[in-house]
């Protein structure tokens, strides 16, 4: 399959980057690594007139400690987000997570912004950035916005960026507990996740539980209110909506939330000693 | 546009269409037909080549993507009179093919692991094989090569 026909323009700089889409507008798609976009493009679901290929403004892949957040820049790629030291010791739950998206080939191409921007609901590190109240920082015309990343996911494949918007750094505060856990299950070694769980202290989110990543409210609520891990658990997937596919009914989506949450957080607790 | 790609350390410039896959510019521009299109969907890795040194699935890369940079197919890997390179002979030595199809994405995926993981255990082998799918050997002689290559380049150093 080959993508439908589209003029290929490449950004020297995240400014660059910025000015094309104002000139080209909504008939143009920012590329990253491609791995949502070219699939969907060769399948005809996205047919943009224009690519605007950023992946070789090295000035947006980095991951950098700041005083009260870990700053990381959207090209930053999985490979590297899974291999960093800093990030293994100070938020190795971004990095594990990351190192169990999709295969080698695709950490290896594949960014966190292309992952964040794509919003979509399956996609294992937005519901990571989400239980990390991460804020993500986007450039357009008329300036730079930070949104908190509870405001930035509003459907399937659909959030608060607008087309001529660059998502450029995910902010993510240090967190307060340690304690962390990724439950990622999958139907084979390379499928998507058909649920997973990210949990950092008492903060958890949920992988495609609906139309958008999710936390798990009603458990942090019990938590709060000092239930046990068993009883807060039970209460994961209240508020949910996820849907059915093949490998799952929205029942069975459910009961996996409520296992998974509690495993994660069973591990987050053992973790944090 | 105008694509330069240094394949298998030789400089290749062409002129492409901008929607040009990496795996049909290597094959159907380039003339290097190792490196083959299985799924065509960046599941069964059997386009996997290594670009600066690390592997990707050729059929989800645009040519354009790699204007500049360093690509590595399974024609780059033998010596210059035809000697096996230490993967492709424990591949052959160990029986890790049968039909031969998934062949250059998995010595490709392969030799990206060693690389990044020289001594890896079979456990961390079977994950970084995830992205490639094999129909005929059940993987268990692949694996079983891949550990005996990093363990003969242990013995060489
Ligand atoms: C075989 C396979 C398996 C996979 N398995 C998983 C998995 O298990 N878990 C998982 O989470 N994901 C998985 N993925 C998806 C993978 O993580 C994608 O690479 C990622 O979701 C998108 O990142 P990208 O850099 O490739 O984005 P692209 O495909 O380049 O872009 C995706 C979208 O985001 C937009 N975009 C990208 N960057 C920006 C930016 N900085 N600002 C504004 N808009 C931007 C693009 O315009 C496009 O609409 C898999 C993909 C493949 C091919
Ligand atoms: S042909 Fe590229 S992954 Fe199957
Ligand atoms: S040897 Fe036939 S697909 Fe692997």
């Amino acid at each position: 399959m080959i993508p439908p026909k589209f003029a290929y323009r490449r950004a020297g700089s995240a400014e660059e980057a910025v000015s094309l889409l104002a000139e080209y507008g909504d008939e143009a798609k920012i590329l990253a690594g491609g791995h949502s976009l070219l699939p969907l493009m060769k399948l005809r679901l996205a047919q943009p007139e224009f690519l605007i290929d950023i992946g070789r403004v090295h000035e947006l892949s980095y991951i950098r400690g700041e005083a009260d957040h870990i700053a990381v820049g959207a090209l930053t790629r999985y490979h590297d987000l899974e291999h960093s030291e800093l990030l293994a010791a100070e938020l190795p739950l971004l990095a594990h997570a990351s190192g169990k998206v999709g295969d080698p080939q695709v950490r290896h191409r594949g960014t966190i912004g292309g992952s964040i921007a794509h919003g979509e609901s399956a996609s294992d590190v937005p519901a990571v950035v989400l239980a990390l109240d991460g804020t993500l920082v986007v450039s357009g015309p008329s300036g730079v916005r930070e949104i908190p990343s509870s405001e930035f996911f509003l459907g399937p494949f659909e959030t608060v960026l607008e087309p001529d918007e660059l998502l450029t750094e995910i902010r993510l505060p240090r967190p307060a507990s340690p304690g962390w856990s990724f439950q990622k299950l999958t139907s084979r070694a390379i499928d998507w996740a058909i649920v997973a769980v990210a949990v950092q202290g008492s903060s958890v989110g949920l992988v495609n539980m609906g139309s958008t990543p999710l936390r798990a409210t009603a458990t942090e609520r019990a938590l709060a209110d000092g239930a046990s891990i068993t009883d807060a658990a039970a209460r994961a997937a209240e508020g949910t909506s996820p849907f059915a596919d093949r490998n799952a009914s929205p029942e069975y989506r459910k009961h996996l939330a409520r296992v998974l949450v509690r495993r994660g957080l069973e591990e987050a607790a053992g973790r944090a000693g | 546009m105008n694509v330069t790609i240094t394949v298998n350390g030789e400089k290749t410039s062409h002129e492409v269409e901008d929607r040009t896959l990496l795996v049909h510019h290597l094959r159907d521009v380039v003339g290097l037909t190792a490196t083959n299109v299985g799924c065509d969907t960046s599941t069964c890795g059997a386009c996997t080549v290594l670009v600066n040194g690390e592997s990707v699935k050729s059929c989800t890369v645009l040519a354009a993507q790699v204007d500049g940079d360093e690509v590595q197919t399974l024609e780059g890997l033998a010596g210059e009179n035809g000697e096996l390179d230490p993967m492709q002979s424990a591949f052959r030595e160990h029986h890790a093919l049968q039909c031969g199809f998934c062949t250059p994405g998995m010595v490709m995926a392969a030799t990206s692991l060693l690389r990044e993981n020289p001594h890896p255990t079979e456990e961390e082998v079977r994950a970084a094989l995830k992205g490639n799918l094999c129909r005929c050997t059940g993987y268990h002689n692949i694996v079983q090569a891949i550990m005996s290559a990093a363990e003969s380049a242990e013995g060489a150093r």
